[in-house]
């Protein structure tokens, strides 16, 4: 099938960027889209024309490198699903495609489709974290963890940090990523004695880091590939609460 | 040989050797750590677990990886588990027989002393990894769950669900991240190392490329840690993400540390099959779905029936037809060639013949489907997504793909290469899987080496070896620093036709060709004169644009595909040299009558640990004899 793509292209971080029309001829369906934008990119390479750049590494839908906005989508029109694992048999032939960048002002572009995702790191750095040196650890089986809980906490622990709730978001809020991790951590026994104190450093860093706060709009959960729930930002918001009312020192 | 191989193996009985050699190691005071700073290429389990443990213990750590994360690593993308001796099924398990199982699943080609200690630090990583927080599966009394694992009969394997390294991964970044906020690790994401510096036969640190700003520099270092992962990509289609490279553990190579084993590389049997030319990846399938799959292909060549036709009298269980003790859980490797072989008789399925199918009819039928979604649910749905063919209903179509490398750069007990001060962990060095990796174990050996073996060696390094003062001013940093931006102008002028991609495909078509599953002397003398032509066009006919002072994906490529073009021939020397069958290695000249691997133990029980000797010219082969006090040296039967 042929595509017709308006892409993003920006040289550099203060560089303006504009989007650019390329056609895109001869997609097989089978096709993944990042393997689509590899073959458009051979194309103007072959033109001596400078590729597209993006991130992606894995392409299975874990390292959450990839982070392309598709037609105003993040991670594009499947759901639960990464850029990276998205096939072109979800488009059809003639149809214009439109991708762009995550778009947040915590995530400076750094050229075309590649953004700086940092500010996520520091979030984690903040508190995302159970205190545990290496070596320090008592026999696994002496902390039992009911099943439930570690399905819960397991089921925001599958964040793969990608940033698509950011890009989702209408106020650029990073309060799915946040709140996954505090969830994750906050059910499990071994993560209670940082639990509050936890909450309150990372969501002062989310704050530090400009991303935008939440109104509960819910994009973030619809654009989640990992389809986190946004009943752990309930529990973030729980959590910080508590800390701030018992006044715990950060 | 010019080298002296000196693998350092402590004496007294194996299960006292590591304890014995920990405390003969010497340590370096509380107050002096810090006086040192370690450079630890690479942020997945073995680089990041390395950098989060050494930093804990007051050194300065310099960690680089080339994602704009270090929870990029492609040690996120592993799936089944990771195995521990915890013993916790009561199955008979024991550190002894991860250590024996280990041993014979790598069929007799790796060091007895490093694989023992592996198999006794793997129960203290489930503890390390459960008080981080890492979600394991528990039974619902709450205790740690299991399963088992392709190449044992024991059930040793704890997993969260089909995300274990990912699971695993961020407990180690987690660990990183907080050592980061607290000063004693300096992360650098996007930084890819183009070079190491030799000062006085010691590594002394490294030259790096700032992936965003193209700017080139150099980091001191008292003690140089390479955990850069696997070369699976030299063929092209590999399940590694499209990033992972040889680069830093070539670059080495090429400064004085010797690769050992290069062709021993393991084709993972459950991967999903190729479908056209523009295709990026193979996306693998656990092994663990082996526990409840079932693997077959019809009798009949041509039988092109919907498998949901065909009856149980005309299909072939054919592990568990050649394999009965083992059935669908046999090794890797023996998985694979068996696949290849039903394949190659014209019996695969789907498209292109080259598949075979993995069948979940039974299970669903036996547990139910929700056991079934329950246990391999986001596997599943990940197929789904691929090939959009539901597994529930119609089989899954497999075929074996490249997945990892047991070859890398050599390294003694401690993990320290030939060149002095330079230490190699997990994927990226040779030590413990010999020909053949058995399942769930590079997570353990990742670990391993990052939480518990570099910490431990790098102290005995640093006190006993003193490193004295340089900097960036010593000329042979500002050597290294010419020679790579000077690499770096190269690659720009040749403004060829072709572009990088297209060299790494027909690259990784002779590899896979003439160096893959099954290989023989004929076809490894037509892959040696292959390569060289490929790599003389490549430096005559690329085409990278852009310039080198921005991010430039295909500048960044091109280096790695052009140390791809120098590898690929080291392999194919090693697998021409060794013309015994071992593990993933199979040569074609060398198996039993019914088809398995022949080992010779005569001519070949050793590491080949090839040396470097200089531009144009053949490979040094040194030889470390592997000796077998424990587990006595016999043919592998799965049968």
């Amino acid at each position: 099938m042929n595509l017709t793509l308006h892409v993003w292209r920006q040289a550099g971080p203060d560089a303006p960027g504009k989007m650019v029309i390329y056609e895109a001829t001869g997609v097989s369906p089978e096709m993944s889209f990042l393997e689509m934008l590899d073959v458009v990119n051979e194309g103007l390479t072959e033109r001596g024309e400078v590729p597209i750049a993006f991130d992606h590494d894995c392409r299975e839908g874990i390292c959450g490198s990839c982070s392309l906005m598709i037609n105003g989508v993040a991670h594009g029109p499947m759901r639960g699903t990464a850029t990276c694992q998205l096939h072109m048999r979800s488009f059809k032939d003639g149809d214009t495609i439109y991708i762009e960048p995550w778009r947040a002002r915590a995530f400076r572009v750094i050229k075309d489709l590649a953004v700086d995702r940092s500010p996520l790191d520091r979030i984690i750095q903040a508190g995302g974290f159970i205190t545990a040196p290496t070596g320090s650890a008592q026999d696994a089986n002496n902390i039992l963890v009911a099943k439930e809980s570690v399905d819960d906490a397991m089921d925001a622990a599958a964040c793969i940090g990608c940033g698509a709730c950011v890009a989702a978001c209408p106020n650029a809020s990073a309060s799915l990523f946040t709140a996954a991790k505090i969830t994750h951590l906050g059910l499990l026994p071994q993560g209670q004695s940082e639990r509050y104190r936890r909450a309150l450093k990372m969501v002062q860093q989310m704050e530090l880091e400009e991303f935008g706060s939440c109104t509960l709009h819910g994009e973030c959960q619809e654009a989640c590939p990992k389809e986190i729930s946004i009943d752990t930002i309930t529990r973030m918001n729980r959590d910080f609460l508590r800390a701030s009312l018992l006044g715990t020192r950060p | 040989m010019t080298l002296n191989l000196q693998a350092r193996i402590p004496t007294g009985p194996l299960p006292q050797k590591w304890d014995k050699h920990r405390f003969e190691m010497k340590l370096v005071s509380p107050a002096n750590k810090r006086k040192y700073t370690v450079v630890v290429v690479g942020s997945g389990l073995a680089g990041g677990a390395a950098s989060a443990t050494m930093s804990e213990l007051g050194y300065n750590v310099k960690c680089f990886c080339f994602q704009d994360s270090p929870r990029r690593a492609h040690s996120i993308a592993a799936q089944g588990g990771i195995n521990a001796a915890k013993n916790y099924r009561n199955d008979g398990d024991s550190v002894y027989r991860l250590f024996y199982d280990t041993v014979k699943g790598g069929d007799f080609r790796s060091r007895e002393a490093n694989v023992y200690r592996l198999a006794e630090l793997s129960v203290n990583i489930i503890d390390q990894c459960v008080a981080q927080g890492v979600p394991f599966a528990r039974e619902y009394g709450g205790l740690l769950a299991n399963r088992s694992f392709g190449g044992a009969q024991v059930s040793r394997t704890f997993y969260a669900r089909g995300q274990t390294g990912q699971q695993l991964l961020l407990g180690a970044y987690q660990a990183l991240e907080r050592q980061i906020a607290a000063g004693g690790v300096k992360m650098y994401p996007r930084t890819e190392m183009l070079d190491l510096v030799v000062i006085d036969g010691q590594a002394r640190g490294i030259i790096a490329r700032d992936l965003v700003t193209g700017a080139i520099e150099a980091h001191v270092a008292d003690a140089v840690v390479l955990a850069s992962g696997g070369y699976g990509n030299v063929f092209f289609l590999s399940t590694n993400a499209q990033g992972s490279n040889a680069t830093a553990i070539w670059r080495a190579y090429k400064r004085g540390a010797a690769f050992a084993n290069p062709c021993f590389t393991q084709i993972h049997p459950t991967c999903i099959p190729v479908h056209g030319e523009y295709q990026s990846k193979l996306t693998l399938m656990s092994e663990s779905l082996r526990n409840d799959g079932r693997v077959w292909v019809p009798k009949q060549k041509g039988d092109k029936r919907d498998p949901r036709q065909i009856p149980e009298a005309d299909r072939d269980y054919y592990l568990e037809r050649k394999y009965p003790s083992f059935g669908n859980l046999a090794p890797r490797d023996i998985a694979s060639r068996a696949a290849k072989e039903v394949c190659d008789e014209g019996r695969g399925v789907g498209e292109t013949g080259f598949g075979v199918y993995l069948d979940f009819a039974d299970a669903i039928k036996r547990l139910g489907k929700s056991v079934i979604e329950d246990r391999y649910g986001n596997l599943f749905d990940m197929y789904e997504r691929i090939t959009n063919e539901n597994p529930y209903e119609v089989p899954m179509r497999i075929y074996p793909a490249v997945h990892y490398t047991m070859g890398g750069l050599w390294v003694d007990y401690n993990l320290m290469s030939t060149v002095n001060g330079l230490h190699v962990t997990g994927e990226a060095n040779f030590s413990d899987h010999g020909a053949n990796r058995l399942g769930a174990s590079a997570l353990m050996q990742g670990l391993a080496d990052g939480y518990f073996i570099i910490p431990s060696t790098i102290g005995d390094y640093l006190a006993t070896r003193k490193p004295a003062k340089v900097d960036t001013t010593h000329a042979a940093f500002r050597d290294a620093l010419a020679g790579v931006a000077e690499r770096t102008k190269r690659f720009l002028a040749i403004e060829g036709k072709r572009t990088v991609a297209s060299f790494h495909r027909e690259l990784g078509k002779i590899m896979w060709e003439y160096c893959g599953m099954s290989r023989n002397e004929a076809g490894l003398k037509i892959a040696l004169t292959k390569i060289p032509e490929l790599r003389a066009e490549f430096w005559r006919n690329v085409n990278i644009p852009g310039s080198d002072a921005e991010l430039n994906q295909a500048l960044e490529k091109a280096g790695r595909v052009a140390d791809f073009l120098e590898l690929a021939e080291l392999m194919c020397i090693d697998a021409l040299h060794r013309t015994e069958s071992c593990g993933a290695h199979f040569r074609e000249e060398s198996q039993t009558p019914d088809g398995e691997a022949l080992r010779d133990d005569d001519h070949f029980a050793y590491v080949a640990a090839w040396e470097y000797a200089g531009e144009g010219k053949p490979p040094i082969l040194n030889r470390e004899p592997l000796v077998f006090e424990n587990v006595p040296l016999s043919q592998r039967s799965y049968k």
